[in-house]
């Protein structure tokens, strides 16, 4: 931080400036220009949390994307499958046991064993071919599609979720002031609350785990120098199928999460692999905090787009993609 | 190698085979819907009422066996085109009926001018320009439009509800442009308004509405909703989490069974909604009832009421067989007797006399309905109020309809 502050005096500045106008932005209560410039406070401190919070669900997906390429260099295209499959398991066994939290361990569990074999069965055996590879995960990828279209036929499915969690809350910002002098407070889903602070905690276990544990270490070696961890007496198999397991996990999770705050129906796999994809790019390949950062861009594109310009929010998402691509080839954090 | 060449031969030998051997006392019917993406409920249903029609036949019309072809696109105009495409040129069916979704209308109409030999009964889509403008003259729609669909809510938002002012949000589509053009047309005509910008368009399959949600203006007596599908689903759930208070008036899809039959928690928000469309759940005519019943007992795993779509899909299907009945299933002269025969088909349905005008385009009857919780704890629409035979023109002379304009985001103005 200090140093930050010694070498780039004026950057500082900047940041600085940026962090203040954005907490007047949303503790104020706005003046009349300011609403005429770009509209309502409600609209845009909505679409501020709104991006985050997807973006938290974009990260809970992605982190595992991530963790798998930069581990085995292997740009798994099934990863929306995972994500899908894990939000259909959740879903039954979440309705069998009338318990949220079951489905969502469940949901992880099958989909990490899913990973785990397709790491032993498949991707084992065509270690290096890059090519092979993606088209084979983009086979399993359409044949799953097919299958679950058969299994769970083309409804929406939602889930219920607990309780305590469903419903909104009222959050410390002012919304607006009515004439009669009663201040409107902003109200909030609880539960996209709870993805943003899941997607945290996820992230913060995560590192943890590549940081400071003996398998993370071996982890990060791997990233490194396959073969030089894999000669130093580690079985390297090992650790590739429990990288594997964590981020097909990662993405079952986000299904049932996902799943509760939106829908899940067929489709949702490409939605969100796209999606995964668009955030490591931005983000950088195989770096989980790239991951965060391209998350939370995109998340906060979308919604932004959606509130402010409806018809061509979607383009906002890729001009991002474009302009990273054009001035940090490899992502924002990519080595 | 030799065993794959026999498996090759094989396979196109059962091909070929079988389409010579069946050729002459069967006519292929291709029936095309969404089976894929945010509308694949839907396209089921409409599948479903095309079985049910089928069945009422036999599988036969005209003394020939019926043999049915599926095709499947994802609303998009160009994946019905390629569906379409399959199977007329390669499956070579003379008869196509679909496609489901607005544009995928607009697509197949255009696309029908180039296939004058194929008779294209259109399955539900609702753009009004698949018939209205520049129409094909292979191209029938015995199923009405998204104006025609509104006939009777806006008039009973304003004099009834007593709404004076609305916002809309709906997919950004010719389907709901339509909805929006005949719903809002009487409705501002009374008095009311919908300013511009308190319209939101969002792309089909959208997921995540709470930003439009937040972005919904507070100064309106309602909202007007016309999404489809997972879409409406969607954002009644959301709309619910986010505490939204305002009541809301739906299009024909928004509470059509395809949403009201989903499992999510959307009951508490839709109860009272009111909106139009083809057909009311708990229409007492026994025909409807008959019509229920028989699709409760074919499809036990369908919804708790046929939706709009197999309800379209059945006419659009059944309407096929009778003109085939009258031809004695004779389509060998391109199908021109057939289509002479369609053009001047008028016949019972479950929710009334259907015929056509003379651009092939149905006058039916539109129900007025509201949801309601019937005693088996299904959530239904019920029959407020019918509009007897309502013409896409409402009444007017052609010419004169055609001045309000194709529709669009801000047709009407409503200022």
């Amino acid at each position: 931080m200090q140093r930050f502050l010694n070498k780039h005096p004026t950057r500082a500045v900047f940041v600085l400036l940026a962090i203040a106008s954005l907490a007047w932005l949303i503790f104020s209560v706005w003046p009349e220009w300011l609403i005429d410039l770009i509209g309502r406070k409600k609209t845009f401190v909505n679409t501020l949390i709104n991006g985050l919070t997807l973006g938290g669900l974009y990260f809970l997906v992605a982190s595992g994307f991530t963790l798998i390429f930069g581990l085995m260099r292997n740009v798994n295209l099934a990863h929306g499958t995972m994500y899908l499959l894990g939000a259909y398991i959740g879903y039954e066994v979440a309705e069998f046991s009338n318990n949220w939290y079951l489905g969502l361990i469940a949901a992880f569990i099958a989909v990490g064993l899913c990973g785990m074999l397709m790491q032993l069965l498949v991707f084992r055996r065509m270690e290096g071919d890059d090519l092979r590879q993606t088209l084979v995960t983009i086979a399993i990828s359409i044949i799953a599609a097919d299958l679950m279209l058969a299994v769970w036929t083309g409804t929406t499915y939602q889930f219920t979720p607990p309780e305590w969690l469903f419903g909104s809350v009222t959050l410390p910002i002012v919304s607006a002031i009515k004439s009669s002098g009663e201040v409107v407070y902003l109200k909030y889903p609880l539960f996209r609350l709870m993805v943003m602070l899941l997607a945290i905690l996820v992230g913060v276990v995560l590192w943890l785990f590549l940081n400071k544990s003996r398998i993370g270490m071996m982890i990060r070696a791997g990233v490194n120098d396959r073969d030089m961890l894999s000669a130093s007496g580690v079985n390297i198999q090992l650790i590739f199928m429990l990288v594997f397991a964590i981020g097909a996990g990662l993405a079952g999770l986000a299904g049932v999460v996902g799943g509760t705050a939106l829908s899940i129906a067929p489709g949702e796999d490409i939605r969100y692999l796209l999606a995964s994809l668009v955030v490591v790019i931005v983000g950088g390949l195989g770096s989980i905090t790239g991951a965060a950062i391209g998350a939370v861009i995109i998340g906060l594109a979308e919604q932004f787009g959606l509130a402010y310009l409806p018809t061509y929010g979607v383009v906002i998402t890729f001009l991002i993609m474009v302009m990273v691509l054009a001035i940090r080839p490899k992502g924002i954090m990519g080595k | 190698m030799i065993k794959k060449l026999i498996t090759i031969s094989l396979t196109l030998l059962a091909f070929t085979g079988w389409n010579s051997a069946t050729a002459q006392d069967t006519i292929k019917m291709g029936a095309l819907a969404t089976l894929e993406g945010a509308f694949a409920v839907l396209g089921e249903d409409g599948m479903r009422g095309v079985k049910m029609a089928l069945e009422e036949f036999g599988y036969e019309a005209g003394g020939k066996k019926i043999e049915l072809i599926t095709g499947s696109s994802d609303a998009s105009p160009d994946s019905a085109l390629r569906a379409a495409r399959k199977l007329v040129e390669q499956d070579g069916v003379p008869i196509l009926v679909g496609p489901l979704s607005g544009s995928e209308g607009l697509a197949l109409k255009d696309y029908a001018k180039t296939q004058p030999n194929v008779t294209f009964v259109n399955g539900v889509s609702a753009a009004q320009d698949t018939t209205l403008r520049e129409p094909a003259d292979n191209f029938f729609r015995f199923t009405t439009d998204g104006a025609q669909w509104m006939a009777g809510l806006g008039e009973y938002a304003y004099n009834e509800k007593g709404y004076r002012k609305l916002a809309v949000l709906a997919e950004d589509y010719s389907f709901p442009y339509t909805q929006v053009f005949g719903f809002l047309e009487p409705f501002c005509r009374l008095g009311g308004q919908a300013p511009l910008d308190a319209r939101f368009w969002v792309p089909i399959g959208n997921k995540d509405f709470s930003s439009v949600i937040a972005a919904l203006p507070d100064d309106v007596d309602a909202i007007y909703v016309a999404l489809g599908g997972a879409d409406a689903i969607n954002f009644l759930t959301q709309y619910g989490q986010a505490g939204g208070e305002l009541p809301l008036i739906g299009g024909s899809i928004t509470v059509d069974q395809t949403v009201l039959g989903s499992r999510g928690r959307i009951r508490e928000h839709v109860v009272g909604m009111p909106s139009a469309g083809p057909i009311s759940d708990t229409w007492d005519d026994p025909l409807w009832q008959a019509f229920t019943d028989q699709y409760r007992k074919q499809f036990p795993d369908g919804f708790p009421s046929p939706s709009l779509f197999a309800h379209g899909y059945y006419i659009s299907t059944k309407a096929t067989l009778l003109a085939l009945d009258k031809v004695n299933g004779d389509v060998s002269d391109g199908g021109k007797a057939m289509r002479t025969a369609l053009s001047s088909l008028t016949f019972e349905t479950p929710t009334g006399t259907v015929s056509l005008d003379e651009r092939r385009q149905a006058i039916a009857d539109i129900f007025l309905t509201e949801v309601t919780v019937d005693d088996n704890d299904n959530l239904v629409n019920k029959t407020i109020n019918v509009t007897g035979q309502v013409s896409q023109t409402f009444g007017l002379p052609y010419q004169d309809f055609l001045q309000y304009g194709p529709v669009s985001r801000e047709n009407p103005r409503c200022e």
